[in-house]
Parts: C-alpha cells; structure tokens; sequence
C-alpha cells in the first residue's frame, strides 16, 4: 500500500512538475510571440505614422513580417488595422481603392468606425481590407485594447481560414506618445490602428509539446477561464478522457490581465499500474502469508507437539497402570488359579488313592500330570507377574554351583540318556567353592536352559560351562590375538576336518566353544592353580563375582527370523515349535528377568539345524572365608575317600575328556590322559614292567570312553588285558567303561571284554560317580542311602524344630491353623490374640525366637505392633552396649526377634512396607509350606543359633 | 466286613469332599488343613471346623445385629467383622462362604445397605450350607473311624 501510495504521489509529482514545464513554455513562447508583436506595433507606429509620408506600405510590412516569422512561432500570422472613423471612409477607401468589408466578405454597412485591415503577413493576406470591427470578438479585442492600451487576447474561437481554435492578440498602436499613466478615454482619441496576430493554439500547442518526451503520456488541456463558470477549451479534446482521478492545474499568463488561462494535465492513462510496485506488494504479501503461515505452522506444532506429549503423558501413565494392573491382575489370577488347581489337583491325588482300574488310573494320572504342568506355567507366570511388579526379590545364602549344576543334569539325565545325546557340566576350578546368591533362581535359569536344549536336541550334547567371566574375556583376546598371528594354515586343518572338536564330535553353533578355546581355558588354570592352590579373588572386587555360564547344544537351533523375539514372553520360534515340542515360550523371558535381577546379562549364538549357545553373565558374592562355613552349609558333601587316587582317562575328545577330569578331580583324583587304550596300557605296561620310578604311584583305575573302546580294534587291546588280570596281577587298575548309552548287545560285550559291573552312565555327577568308583573299588558306602530323602518337609523339621514361636493373631481358627501348621514342623508354639498382648509376651528378656504377626488386627495392628517391639528392642540394646542390664553368660549381645507378617494379600501387603516398620519378612496366609519355607530358612539357615 | 464298610464310607466322604469341590465350597486350604491332622492331634480339622463355627456365629449374630440397627449402621465395625470372617473362612477354606464376604465387604464399604442385607442374607445361607456339609462329613468320619476300628490320618 505505502508503495502504491508512493508510487501516487511520484506519479503526482511527475505530472506537476512536467505539466508546469509545459505551462512555462507554452506562457515563455507566448510572451516572446507577444512582445515581438508589440515591437511589430512600435514598428508601425514609428514607421507609419510618425514618418511623413509613411515609411512602410503593405510590401514592406509583408516582407518584413515574413522575415521575422521565426520570431513569432505561435502566430499564424499578423496584420495591421487602422482605426477608420466612418467620416474619413470615404477619403479611406479612395486612398487604398478598395471598400471595407466585413468578415463575411461583403461591403461593410455603415459603423461608426471601421478597422480594416492595411498590412498583413502573406499567411494572412485574405483578410486585407477587412473589417476587424466586424467580427465580434475582434471588435471587443480591439476595444479593450486600445483603452488599456495592453495587448488583449480574445477567447478562444475557430479562426477563419484553418478552423483552428485560436485567440487573437491584439495591439493598439497609437498616433502619439501617451504618457504612462494616460487615462482609457485618451488612449481612445490616440488611437490609430491595432495590430493583431492570430494564435492558432491548437497547432502551435500540438508543435510545442511535440518539442517535448511523453507527449503521449501527459494529456494536456488549456481553458479560458476568464468566466469561471464557463470554462472555454483552447486546446484538446472537449471531454477529455484518461486518468480522471489526477490532475493538475496551471495557471498560464498570456500577459493579458483580462483573460485568465489554465492548464490542465492529465495522466492519459490510468495508473500505469506499476509492476515492480505490484510485484514487490505481491511479494511482500507472499513473504507474509508465509511467514504467517510459518508461525501459524510452528504455533500449531508446538500446540500439537505439546498436545501429543500431554497425550503421550496420559498415555505412559495409563500404560504404566495398566503394567502394573497387568502384573497385579496376572498375579491374582495366578494365585487365584493356583488355589483351585490344587484342589483339582488334591482330588486327583484322592482319586488316584481309590480302587481304579488301569485306565482310569490313566486317565487320572495323566489330569495330574497336566495338572501339575498347568501349576508350574502358572509359578512362572506367577514369577513374572512378580518379576514385572519388582515383587521378586533375590535370596543371598551361599549355595555350591557345581552340586546345582549336578542337580540339573540328573533331572535331565533320564532324558539325554534316551535320546543317546550327551549331557556334560564343567565348572572352571577359578570358579569359587561356595557362592552366595540365589540357588533357587540360579536353577531356575540353568534348569530352563538345559530343559530347552535337551528339547531341541535328537542328537549331539548339550555342554554346559561356568567360568569366570573376566577369565574368559582375557583368554578370548588372547586367543584372538594367536588366530590373527597364526594365518591361515590352520583354518585349512579346521576346515578339513569333518569332525569337530566339541564335546560329542557334532558342529556347535559358537565356535568359541570348541577345543580351541577350551583347551586355553583349561591350560590358563592348570597354570594359575599351580600358581596358588586355592582361588584368590582378583582386585578390589573382592566381594562379587561374574560369572559366564554358557549351556551349548547341538539341536536345531533358532531360525534366524525369530531370533530377535526369543526372549519375549510366549514368542516361540513358529507355531510348530510348539506343536512338536510343547512348551508355552515364558521360561526364557523369565530366565532373562532373573538374570537381568543378578546383573548379568543372556545372550545367545544360533545357527539353524547346528545349535544354540545361550550364554549369560550372573553377578555373585563369593563367601570370604569358604572353608569353615561350607561345612555348615546344608550341602551335600563330597566324599573324600577318594582324595589322592590316580587315574588314567582313556578318551579321544579333549573336550570330554576334560569334563571328566573335572569330575574326578572334585574327588580328589589325580588324573592322566591317554588319546587311546593303547597307549594307556602302554603307559600301564611302562610302569609295571620297567617300573617306572619317579612318580612312583600306581594308577588305581582307568576310565574309557565308550567311542575310544568301540574304535580300538574290538575291544582286542582289551583281551589282552584281561589277560593280565586272569594271571593273577591283582594289583591291576579297575577299568571303567564310561558311556552315554549302551546297548545290550554292547553292554555284553564290555562285560566280555572286562568292563564287569562297572559301566558308569553319563552324565556325570560327582555323587552318582563317588557311589560307582565305591562300588568298583568297593570301599563301601559311606552314607546311608535314605539321607537324599531328608529333603523336604525333613528340612522344615530341623529348621523349626525346637524353636519357641509366637503366633501373633486376633483370629481364633487363624491362630490355631497357623499354630498347627508350625507345630507339625516341631516348633513350640504360643499364641497370642492381639498386638498388646503380643507385646506383654515379647517383653524382655523373653525366649522367642521368632514372631508370626497378623497384620490386621482391631485396636493394635501388627505393624503398630512390630514398632512397638523394636522400640523396646532398640532400647534394650542401648542398656546392653552401656552395660546397664547383662544377660547369663552375655549370650545375648542384642535383642532382634524376627516378625514376619501374615498377610492374606499377597499383592497390597508390599515387602516394603512391613519392612518399614521393622519386620523381617512375610507369609502368605493361608499358611503354604514352600512359602512359609522359603521366610523362615532366611532367618535360621543363615543365623545358625 | 468292617474293613469294606470303612473303605465305602471312605469312598463317600472323598466323594462329598469332590462334590463340595466342585462347587467350589471348599478349597485346597481345607485339604490342608486336613494335612495338618496326625496323631499328635486326631481331631485337629474338627477342631478348628468348631471353633470356625462357633467364631462365625457369633460374627454373623454381630453383622446382623450392625446391620438391623434402625440408626445408621456402623459400617466400620461391619468391616472388621468381614475381614474377621474371611480371615477365618479362607483358613478353614471355606472359598465359597470367603468369596461372600469379599463382596458384602464390598458392599459395606460403599455404604450400600441393601446390598449388605441381600449379602448377609446369602451368607447365611452359604455358612448354613457349609455347616451341614461339614456336619455329614464329620458324621462319615466317625462313623468311618469306627468302622476301620482304627484312625488313619486323612491323605490327600
């Protein structure tokens, strides 16, 4: 707009300044065309009438005025009337011998006075002897001329000839020289003739602006405005069009006072409507849409953007509601699933005790065992649902990996044997005896591993490895190291090979397990436990452990499209997984949440139809002073009786061989390898023959590997060696034959060739191998074989027997189930049926040494109850650590009874909040055994009283 | 003969026990409860089964005393006894009688009194049941005991 407007006013000032030009020199050349006619008037008064007899006559006058036409561009031409009074006419005319005539031509009528034309310029010769006073408007001209003695111009008329709008100027020339300030009745007695020019504006005009640029441009008018009301036109057209909106006016001055002139100046056309104006207003209006539309664009963003958040917020909070509804929801469901499961379970269990026939018993057994299936996936999903809503927490009591780890293989034993696929377990000697962490979980994870590659397996083995994680790293780049110095011959060898160097000769999918690898392992802790016997915790770390426990199988691995969802929860590798293997797909995500709880990582390296191999980390404590409290532990022992024994292992596998010599090793033997049962009896026969001294100990067995007998030859080697035996060398080794699985006709056959009695199944576990090497070596049994069968409720009995426990609930049948159920474990039980008398009961000193606490009670609930307690407790202490109050024998150094909360609710009653006010712990209530268990172990395993 | 009589009542008690399984009177925590009965204490479950009733009589004397109380009940009370009365049903498992409570608790808490009388009407209801279930399984025990001439411990 300000451009548009600008653009106006340079428009306007354009128009101003040119149509004052035009003006100016239209006024300049008019002025000049008038002074040259009054020199022209001078000149005729001086030379007419002043010289006697006159100087000029009409010749002269037309010469000289055509001489001097240049001096007068705007005149078409001039002339000289004189002033004839009516009574000099007659003399006139005879003088010039012509009459006067009008303008029409014709005799002039008579007037007072007459002013014909004398001279005239040859362009105007056609009005010689014309009366001037005929035609109007010269008759006023010459009037007024000669009274104000001035040149006058006539309004503009069309002039005779040309039809050219025109003015007429005319001179008064007068016979003497009137003084100055003459009076009008004077100039009219002096008066002798006029001289007149004719303008013929519209040409000259037309000619002068031709002179000038962009006369197309500028439409210019010229009016008389001598009547202002009645503007009469001089120049251009009588309605004149173009730009009416702008104009300009300006005043011209003919030099006659009488008549008043005026320029007009228009545009001719409109506005030119200017396009860089237009272009740049265009451009700024695009410029500001767009930046408009710009801020528009970013508020609307950030409105959006902010509204999507506020959304999202709602979004993550209501997801996060709906997780932990979720985790809540799955949690009482399973506990609710849980409750009449066992019922039907229980019936079944009643069922099973009635008269059935076989099928029935059928039928029943296998409801059972669904059952019991259905009630373990429910524990896990249970354990999830817990693990999700942070509810699993992680028992720290010292535990023996290796005897877990023997567990796990002998749950699985039965299966591996029947599919023929070995099933090995090594735990790395840096590895400590005992660990403190959560056996149960650590089982867990193990268990669902193993279980899924003994599910997955039909032929090969299943390996599971435990070493030190930092151990394994260095090894690794170490070993990496060694491939890239080594080059490439021995990938030739590795290629050539058509069987592999694993555990059972099958390709596994992460070669890093393979012998190569295995063997560094092993080399690096044969030297570092020649360095130092026992291990040593490495570094500041001292307190924790990693390790890295690997479980490698030889099934058919994971397709590599589900690899990536193998660790979400019911994911399994397709839908026919589960057709044919079973299995809901929760354990492994479980697995992953309990590892992620010990700060370790899974991770796992899977080649279809070679194998898995999961690996994860778990974050231990190792137990300082390993030696005194293993003993305390309620952990199986290992025989000692075979502490310093020697055997030969006559197996061609490294890797299998060296998961044996950790078995023996764990028995104390001192171990010896052979490749074959050549070269074992070689060695045999080296030292009973040359006696070998030196390491002068006899070998007291030697174990073969089933493969290694098979492959030498038929057992031939053998036969000699029962040779041996039937020549009454009776202190020949035992021969052990080792095998996975062994047929019939196979097991005759050892039997023939010597192996009598003395075929240990795989896998190996150290008890399961203690009670064979007893047997073979018939040192007797050392336990009594219903010791395994003091597990379970057997535990319960010496965890609780003889403990003083308060029950601690205002719920009379409550109280007495709760009583019962402790009771039966062989605990001495006191009731109470309120916090207050809970409290009169656990005043000090008192002999409890454990408190159940309902936690809703009326008038004081078990948590009020439980800081109550603490309250005198901590008091107590305090006298105790001053010396105020001693206790017999200063056996009691500080009062701390644990309370363990009843809850009915599972969910609601979080640990954290019973342990906010000092309890110890939680049971569910109604009582569960695992779980009443599980509470109290923390309390009497770890704290042996 | 004696023997026989004492497996076929045996036989009807396990089938009463299945059949108030079934619809769902009982759950798992009675069969463990049952568990918890051995010699050193024979009547154990009959034991707790009486002072279970004995404890829930006068509850639900209380509840409807609370509840017929022309001034505003007092709900709060009403509360305590309900939690009382499923802590004790849930360790007799007396699911049926518990799942009742639950929601006559329910009722109460929002104040609803009409849904309390209907509650407690079916809680009534619900324990008369239970009582005379348990009355005939008690009645087939003794009578079972007597026949064997001998206690066994029940098994599961």
């Amino acid at each position: 707009m300000h451009l548009t407007t600008d653009n106006m006013v340079r428009r306007k000032e354009v128009l101003e300044s040119s149509c004052e030009q035009r003006a100016r020199m239209l006024q300049d050349q008019f002025s000049v065309s008038v002074n040259h006619v009054h020199a022209l008037a001078i000149l005729v008064s001086t030379f007419h009438y002043y010289k006697n007899p006159s100087a000029i006559d009409q010749e002269t006058f037309a010469e000289y005025t055509a001489r001097t036409a240049f001096e007068r561009p705007l005149l078409s031409g001039v002339a000289y009337a004189q002033r004839v009074v009516h009574s000099e006419r007659e003399k006139f005319e005879k003088q010039q011998g012509w009459t006067i005539k009008t303008m029409e031509k014709e005799p002039s009528p008579v007037r007072d006075e007459y002013a014909p034309v004398i001279f005239s310029q040859e362009t105007v010769s056609h009005i010689e002897s014309l009366d001037m006073m005929s035609g109007e408007e010269d008759r006023e001209n010459i009037l007024r001329a000669r009274a104000t003695g001035k040149a006058v111009l006539t309004r503009p008329f069309s002039l005779l000839k040309s039809h050219h709008l025109g003015v007429v100027l005319t001179f008064p020339v007068y016979r003497t020289n009137l003084p100055p300030h003459a009076t009008a009745e004077e100039r009219i007695e002096a008066t002798t003739g006029y001289l007149g020019g004719a303008f013929d504006v519209e040409s000259l005009v037309e000619n002068l602006l031709g002179q000038l640029a962009g006369k197309q441009a500028i439409l210019v008018n010229v009016y008389d405005v001598t009547n202002s009301s009645d503007h009469l036109i001089m120049y251009g057209p009588r309605y004149p069009d173009g730009d009416m909106s702008l104009a300009h006016e300006s005043k011209l001055d003919f030099g006659d006072p009488f008549r008043k002139h005026l320029m007009i100046c228009r545009y001719h056309q409109k506005a030119p409507t200017s396009w860089t104006a237009l272009t740049t207003a265009f451009l700024w209006f695009v410029i500001g849409v767009l930046v408009g539309y710009i801020f528009y664009g970013a508020v609307m963003h950030i409105l959006k953007v902010e509204d999507d958040f506020h959304e999202m917020q709602e979004l993550k909070v209501r997801a996060e509601a709906a997780d932990v509804a979720k985790s809540q929801f799955l949690a009482t469901v399973s506990h609710e699933i849980r409750t009449p499961m066992n019922g039907v379970l229980g019936m079944l269990g009643l069922l099973l005790d009635t008269d059935l026939d076989s099928t029935q018993r059928d039928y029943a057994q296998t409801a059972q065992a669904c059952g019991n299936a259905l009630i373990a996936l429910i524990n896990e999903v249970l354990d999830r649902a817990k693990i999700e809503a942070g509810k699993l927490e992680l028992e720290a009591v010292p535990f023996d990996l290796r005897s877990i780890l023997d567990d796990v293989l002998s749950l699985f034993s039965g299966k591996s044997r029947q599919k023929g696929t070995e099933l090995a377990a090594f735990v790395s000697d840096k590895v400590p005896k005992v660990l403190i962490g959560d056996p149960g979980r650590f089982r867990q994870i193990i268990t669902n591993l193993v279980g899924n590659a003994v599910k997955f397996t039909e032929q090969g083995h299943i390996f599971v490895q435990v070493h030190l994680a930092e151990h394994t790293k260095s090894v690794m780049a170490a070993k990496a190291n060694a491939c890239l110095k080594r080059g490439s011959d021995e990938v030739e060898v590795i290629a050539s090979q058509t069987q592999f160097n694993t555990l059972s000769g099958f390709q596994a999918a992460d070669d890093q397990n393979s012998w190569e690898n295995f063997k560094l392992l092993i080399a690096d802790e044969e030297f570092c436990s020649d360095a130092s016997d026992n291990w040593i915790p490495t570094g500041e770390d001292s307190e924790s452990v990693t390790l890295m426990v690997s479980v490698e199988d030889t099934g058919i691995g994971i397709p590599f499209q589900a690899q990536d969802r193998v660790f979400m929860p019911f994911m399994q590798a397709d839908s026919s997984t589960s057709r044919n293997y079973g299995g809901t797909g929760i354990g492994l995500s479980i697995s992953k949440c309990l590892v992620e709880l010990m700060g370790g990582k899974i991770n796992f390296i899977s080649r279809p139809k070679l194998g898995s191999t999961f690996t994860f980390t778990a974050v231990l404590r190792c137990q300082k002073n390993a030696s005194s409290d293993l003993k305390k532990s309620p952990l199986e022992a290992i025989p000692t009786g075979f502490n310093g024994m020697k055997a030969i292992l006559v197996d061609g596998k490294p890797v299998r061989a060296a998961v044996t010599k950790y078995h023996l090793k764990r028995l104390g033997i001192i171990v010896e390898d052979a490749s074959s049962i050549k070269m074992a009896i070689g060695a045999l026969c080296g030292q009973n023959g040359h006696l070998r001294s030196g390491n002068g100990k006899r070998p007291d067995m030697i174990l073969v590997e089933k493969d290694s007998w098979i492959s030498s030859e038929d057992g031939v080697l053998p036969i000699r060696f029962i040779d041996w035996k039937q020549n009454g060398c009776m202190l020949l080794p035992k021969v052990i034959l080792l095998a996975t699985s062994i047929s019939t006709t196979e097991s005759d056959k050892a039997k023939a060739a010597g192996f009598a009695n003395t075929v240990i199944m795989k896998p190996l576990r150290v008890s399961m191998l203690a009670a064979c090497l007893q047997e073979v070596l018939g040192m007797g049994k050392r336990r009594p074989q219903g010791k395994e069968m003091m597990k379970g409720s057997a535990l319960h009995h010496s965890l609780l027997h003889g403990k003083n426990i308060l029950v601690v609930d205002d719920n009379m049948v409550n109280r007495k189930v709760a009583a019962r159920v402790l009771e039966k474990f062989g605990a001495n039980v006191e009731c109470a049926d309120s916090g207050k008398a809970a409290l009169m009961l656990l005043s000090l000193p008192h002999k409890f040494d454990a408190c159940f606490m309902d936690i809703q009670m009326p008038e004081m609930d078990g948590f009020e109850a439980t800081r109550q307690i603490r309250l005198m407790e901590r008091k107590e202490n305090e006298k105790i650590k001053t010396r105020e109050v001693t206790y017999e024998g200063g056996s009691k150094t500080e009062w701390h009874v644990p309370i363990l909360a009843m809850t009915a609710d599972v969910i609601h009653a979080t640990y954290e909040e019973c342990v906010k006010c000092g309890m110890d712990g939680y049971v569910s209530k109604p009582f569960e055994e695992e779980n009443l268990y599980q509470a109290v172990s923390k309390f009497f395993e770890s704290k042996p009283i | 003969m004696l023997g026989f009589g004492a497996d076929r009542l045996r036989a009807d008690m396990n089938r009463l026990l299945a059949l108030l399984f079934h619809q769902g009177v009982l759950d798992e925590q009675f069969l463990q409860l049952q568990q918890l009965q051995d010699e050193t204490s024979p009547n154990f479950v009959f034991e707790v089964v009486t002072i279970f009733f004995r404890e829930s009589e006068k509850l639900l004397r209380n509840l409807r005393g609370l509840l017929l109380d022309r001034e505003l009940s007092d709900y709060k009370k009403m509360e305590i006894h309900l939690n009382q009365f499923m802590g004790s049903s849930s360790s007799v498992g007396a699911k049926r009688v518990r799942n009742v409570c639950v929601a006559f608790r329910a009722a109460s808490e929002q104040s609803n009194r009409a849904g309390c009388l209907r509650a407690l009407e079916l809680l009534e209801h619900e324990y008369c049941y239970l009582k005379n279930k348990l009355h005939e399984l008690f009645q087939l025990e003794q009578q079972r005991v007597m026949a064997a001439g001998v206690r066994y411990p029940i098994q599961g």
